[in-house]
């Protein structure tokens, strides 16, 4: 049965070869068959392989699929092989299951659009390579994959090529993980010249029994791969190229830049936790970024007026409390996160894509307004993906991760008092950004004109997405609510399990109750801000105060303008400075002199007699001059 | 006698090309065409016969051709192909291959004089990669580069004249230290062991003094630096891969850059292995600059044809830095990277060539938009900057990743700094696709898609490199023994020389050289 794991990547990248070569010449529905199909069919795979391998877990909890010797090199192998385990059923599950509902979303969503085929195509190998991330068992192979989700993600924003912004932000995008995937590329060849291999198992087995804790090679292997997790999962201070990434088509973002991509980091991190279990000083400041991500890109949200760009900062921000999670030692609860919000996010994302859909291409809150009654199935699902978002107690799938996040960053000995109030503040601010666009868009005066698009293609996927939101967190139940532990059962067998907690039900569950209150107060006060008495913004938005503060935040925090005045600017005035090459010039100066001299000289061939007496005599003359004086 | 027609095909092919070239346009492009299908089908036998999949062979040559030539000074018609020959055989033979369909239509004017001299100027490099006599190599050095002169100054564009001429008088001249270097190798070994000689495999170990030593390598790293290219004797380059027709282009980047890499390895390596050593930080860091200094001024440029030829400047650094690292990960590195730098560049020129066919302009600025008159070639472009970029899957990752693994281990910053190479190469490569085929296309132009030879040109190029990416085994395998001894040679021969030095007690860091 696990022998057909290498279908899983392999449907998709067959589905892109095939729509890259041949789609020009198939009909839409074709089109869309091959595109969805074939990711539909690693979906199924996947399901199927999942459940046998939850009914009879193979040895170790772990199967390796060894397909070809990719490089053997002076005692260096690299293979291609897959590695499957928990942590990456789980994820070959979000990738293949989310990514069939987005594509099958696309089917209509993209179907007017003249690139049908160049988008199927782009993103089957968008799915086909994240697989092989997530399947790798060899971290050559998974940057491999890495790689590829990049540059899928860079066709993809910019998909619209036409519109040179989307280009631009395109390849911002690209460029910004490339610095930090770079910087993974150095870890890889610190971790293969110290284990002369790069199986993800092997190295991490490697590192617990030769290096120590803290030692420097640990710490620098840890920061290197860090450096790649910031970049994908745009975290502080490589977060700038994701909000422009909407530029691509709503289905991209959500498949993309919310459910699968940007959380590769996360993944990374999880997946070689050993290194950074040996490096304290690296999990402690993936628990800081994470925190000070989450905050920054929180403010941020809260001054967006592009619904997408709300989003896009919503998921720098979720991802910022999986990166919480991660850094003190939460693995299976980072995870957990990652699954509920790729639910939640990319239902979010795919609903507010009906919406743009609906006013023609809008895309600005302040244009939208009143929309709950016109396309209600839409609201409700966007009401779901909201509450997720805000993790409402009890019944939202968001509240049983973050909650679960939050308590952990509490209680381990790796967390602290001043990392959950920053978790904590991030909620409420998660709050009042989230109902902040719910109020703006749905609520309010009915401002445009609405085609409502009802397209079961759409709509199915959303619906399914908004069940998972809802009861996705269930397999995962605290200890005071139940205690169901599943899903941390299920991945503790591929990570450690949390650091031992010292504290009794009663303190779990006052701070739940104090979880729970920070929400519901974030979502009155946007109620408040947004709905009820909106004068006040208006007016603190019209102060001089206001307009800076809101400048600040809608511009992502200044990040863009620091990278530019610091690097982009100098750079492209440096390359344009030397556009000539100044190494070329002295080439062209001797050159120059000889011709110089040779114009000089042959002047002095004048063909007259007397030029040629002249010459005769001062050459005497400076021949007896010379001859006196020395 | 394998060995001999590979050189005598084009040779003899490019004379009647000439000749045939009098009555019709199309016999020397079919004569051209069949003389090095017939030379690939040779290589590829070669190839075949050793064992592409495992590659062990006894002694050091996998074939020799060895014919008395000039007795009296040692001089002998002495041809022997190892791995690494036979690899660079079998790119300059497709690379050879394709040159002629890609003239098909842009060369119109003296057609068989163009084949005579693209042929000619293929059977010298051949013969460049199979020489193991210094005499006939120098022979073969220069016979290719006067077809070349020719190919650039008859056919090649605005500027062909002055690019020609530099590109002449900077190869011409570093070629002439390389003879003083041989000679006097020559003589040195004359001196040692009373015999004159100019075969390779006799010349390595002549006892050299450290200072003549040292000059006698300048002597063949000038030759081979001007050529790798090197910074900053690279200058040359951008004008003459600028100027030259499309075919010379692809022949410039593809194959005659890689004469100076395969120069340093089957040379400068084994002729010279403690001078080498201790030049090697040197060239380490020359490598880098390289790296860098190519990829940003290939930023810089708005000529399309321009920016590749200096990214060829960034991308053979890597080469040096491999060479000069020389341990067998980076060797090996330096050689995938040759190959694929061979097919992906001289594939990117090919497009750049197309594309002036049909815009007549090769400036950035007057493009945009060509995604949408020609998908097409806005795919094979797409895949091009990628492979240019490094991405893995792509032969050229593999190159680079090999070299940097090797780096690492004997330098650590210069690795990293070399790692930022990959950061600007994707800064230019990405350019290319935003300015000239991203954007609105003027509705005035009309841009005919890449026709079904071209695209044929370009998915045999472009399998390659995929090829080369996925599974990189047979040609590492291939390289492998050679790469294996040259190293050994040169860490013998380190190891032996620091030990004298050990005993007498006057340097002991040398005994850290590697």
């Amino acid at each position: 049965m696990l022998e057909l794991l290498w279908v899983i990547p392999a449907a998709p990248l067959a589905g892109f070869l095939v729509l890259t070569l041949f789609g020009s010449r198939l009909r839409k529905p074709a089109i869309a068959m091959i595109g969805a199909g074939s990711v539909g069919l690693s979906a199924a795979i996947g399901i199927m392989l999942s459940a046998g391998f939850l009914d009879s877990p193979p040895a170790e909890h772990a199967y390796t699929q060894h397909l070809w010797t990719w490089m053997n090199v002076a005692g260096y192998v690299f293979r291609i092989a897959l590695y499957f385990d928990a942590l990456a059923l789980v994820m070959t599950f979000v990738v293949a299951c989310v990514g069939f509902l987005i594509l099958v979303y696309s089917v209509q969503y993209m179907a007017d659009d003249d690139g049908y085929a160049r988008f199927f195509a782009y993103m089957d190998l968008f799915v086909g390579s994240m697989l092989i991330l997530v399947l790798a068992d060899d971290l050559l192979l998974l940057y491999l994959g890495w790689e590829g989700v990049g540059l899928c993600s860079y066709l993809l924003i910019g998909f619209w090529y036409k519109n040179p912004a989307n280009a631009r932000a395109a390849v911002k995008a690209f460029l910004v993980t490339r610095i930090g995937d770079t910087a993974m590329a150095i870890g890889l060849l610190l971790l293969a010249s110290h284990f002369h291999t790069l199986r993800i198992q092997e190295v991490m087995q490697g590192v617990k029994e030769q290096w120590s804790v803290g030692s420097g090679l640990a710490v620098a292997a840890a920061a290197l791969m860090l450096g790649g997790a910031l970049g994908k999962s745009g975290q502080v201070p490589l977060q700038v190229w994701l909000p422009d990434a909407m530029a691509g088509p709503t289905p991209v973002s959500a498949l993309i830049h919310a459910a699968t991509m940007v959380t590769a980091g996360v993944y990374l991190i999880a997946r070689t936790h050993v290194l950074f279990e040996w490096a304290p000083v690296v999990q402690s400041a993936v628990a800081a970024i994470g925190a000070v991500t989450l905050l920054l890109a929180g403010m941020a949200a809260l001054a967006q007026r592009d619904i997408k760009r709300v989003l896009a900062y919503s998921t720098i921000s979720q991802i910022g409390y999986m990166f919480l999670a991660l850094g003190v030692g939460a693995w299976s609860a980072a995870i957990f996160h990652l699954v509920t919000h790729a639910f939640f996010k990319a239902l979010l994302f795919m609903a507010a894509g009906v919406v743009i859909l609906s006013l023609h291409h809008e895309q600005d809150l302040f244009k939208m307004g009143g929309l709950r009654k016109q396309m209600p199935l839409v609201f409700w699902s966007f009401l779901v993906g909201a509450l997720s978002l805000t993790s409402l107690p009890l019944v939202t799938a968001g509240f049983y991760s973050k909650d679960l996040i939050l308590w952990m960053v509490w209680s381990s000995p790796l967390g602290g008092p001043w990392l959950w109030l920053a978790g904590s503040i991030g909620a409420f601010v998660t709050a009042i950004y989230t109902f902040r666009m719910v109020f703006l868009a749905f609520f309010g005066e009915t401002q445009s004109h609405v085609t409502p698009h009802r397209g079961s293609f759409l709509l199915i996927p959303i619906a399914v997405l908004a069940a998972l939101s809802m009861v996705g967190g269930f397999i995962e139940l605290p200890r005071t609510l139940g205690h169901l532990p599943l899903f941390s059962k299920l991945v503790e067998t591929a990570l450690p399990p949390p650091p031992e907690a010292h504290y009794g039900l009663s303190a779990e569950a006052a701070f739940q109750v104090v979880a729970g209150t920070v929400v519901l107060a974030g979502m009155l006060m946007a109620w408040l801000l947004f709905l009820r008495s909106p004068q006040y913004v208006r007016s603190w938005s019209a102060a001089p105060w206001g307009v800076a503060l809101h400048r600040f935040l809608a511009s992502g925090c200044g990040f863009d303008w620091a990278y530019n005045l610091v690097f982009v600017r100098p750079f492209v005035r440096l390359a344009e400075i030397n556009r000539s090459d100044f190494i070329d010039s002295i080439y062209t100066s001797i050159a120059g002199a000889n011709l110089l001299g040779h114009v000089i000289l042959s002047r002095t061939q004048t063909g007259q007699l007397r030029w040629y007496m002249m010459g005769i005599v001062a050459g005497a003359a400076l021949t007896v001059a010379l001859a006196v004086l020395l | 006698m394998t060995l001999v027609w590979i050189i005598a095909i084009p040779l003899v092919g490019g004379l009647l090309a000439w000749a045939a070239g009098h009555r019709s346009d199309t016999a020397p492009r079919w004569i051209a065409l069949s003389a090095m299908a017939l030379d690939l089908a040779l290589a590829l036998g070669l190839w075949k016969q050793y064992g592409a999949a495992d590659f062990s062979i006894s002694g050091p040559w996998l074939q020799e051709l060895h014919t008395s030539w000039i007795p009296q000074f040692g001089i002998s018609f002495h041809l022997a192909v190892d791995g690494l020959s036979l690899l660079l055989l079998l790119l300059t033979a497709l690379l050879g291959l394709l040159c002629v369909p890609v003239s098909w239509t842009e060369i119109r004017h003296r057609v068989g004089f163009f084949h005579f001299n693209l042929l000619w100027v293929l059977a010298g490099i051949l013969g460049v990669f199979m020489a193991a006599d210094l005499f006939l190599f120098y022979c073969f050095w220069e016979l290719m580069l006067i077809p070349m002169y020719f190919l650039i100054a008859i056919w090649g564009h605005e500027r062909r004249l002055y690019a020609a001429m530099k590109f002449f008088i900077f190869t011409q001249l570093s070629g002439l230290f390389m003879l003083v270097a041989i000679l006097g190798l020559v003589f040195m070994h004359h001196t040692a062991a009373g015999v004159f000689t100019f075969n390779y495999a006799e010349l390595i170990g002549t006892p050299l003094s450290r200072t003549i030593s040292l000059w006698l390598m300048l002597g063949f790293f000038a030759a081979f630096a001007v050529k790798l290219p090197v910074v900053p004797v690279h200058s040359w380059l951008p004008d003459a891969h600028t100027e030259a027709p499309t075919a010379g282009s692809v022949i410039l980047a593809g194959l005659l850059l890689k004469t100076g890499a395969y120069g340093l390895l089957r040379f400068v390596l084994p002729l010279f292995p403690v001078a080498a050593g201790e030049m090697a930080s040197v060239a380490m860091v020359l490598a880098v600059v390289g790296i860098i200094y190519g990829a940003v001024l290939a930023f810089a440029q708005t000529d399309l044809k321009r920016l590749v030829a200096y990214s060829s400047v960034s991308h053979m650094g890597f080469v040096l830095l491999g060479v000069a690292t020389n341990n067998l990960l980076a060797l090996q590195g330096a050689v995938l990277q040759v190959l694929c730098h061979g097919l992906g560049t001289g594939a990117l020129f090919i497009l750049v060539g197309a594309l002036q066919e049909r815009i007549h302009t090769r400036d950035l600025r007057a493009m945009g938009g060509l995604w949408t008159n020609a998908p097409r070639m806005g795919g094979v472009a797409m895949f091009l900057a990628l492979a240019s970029l490094g991405l893995p899957g792509l032969g050229n990752f593999i190159g680079e990743f090999l070299v940097l693994l090797g780096t690492y281990q004997t330098s650590i910053p210069i690795a990293v700094v070399a790692s930022i190479g990959l950061i600007v190469s994707t800064v230019y490569s990405l350019w290319i696709i935003q300015r000239a085929f991203h954007g609105v296309a003027p509705e005035t132009r009309r841009v005919s898609d890449f026709t079904r030879r071209e695209m044929a040109t370009m998915a045999v190029l472009m399998a390659g490199l995929v090829w080369l990416g996925l599974y990189p085994q047979p040609v590492i395998n291939t390289a492998s023994q050679t790469l294996t001894r040259i190293q050994q040679t040169v860490v013998t021969a380190q190891s032996k020389a620091a030990t004298v030095k050990l005993v007498g007690m006057s340097s002991p860091r040398s005994g850290e050289i590697r």
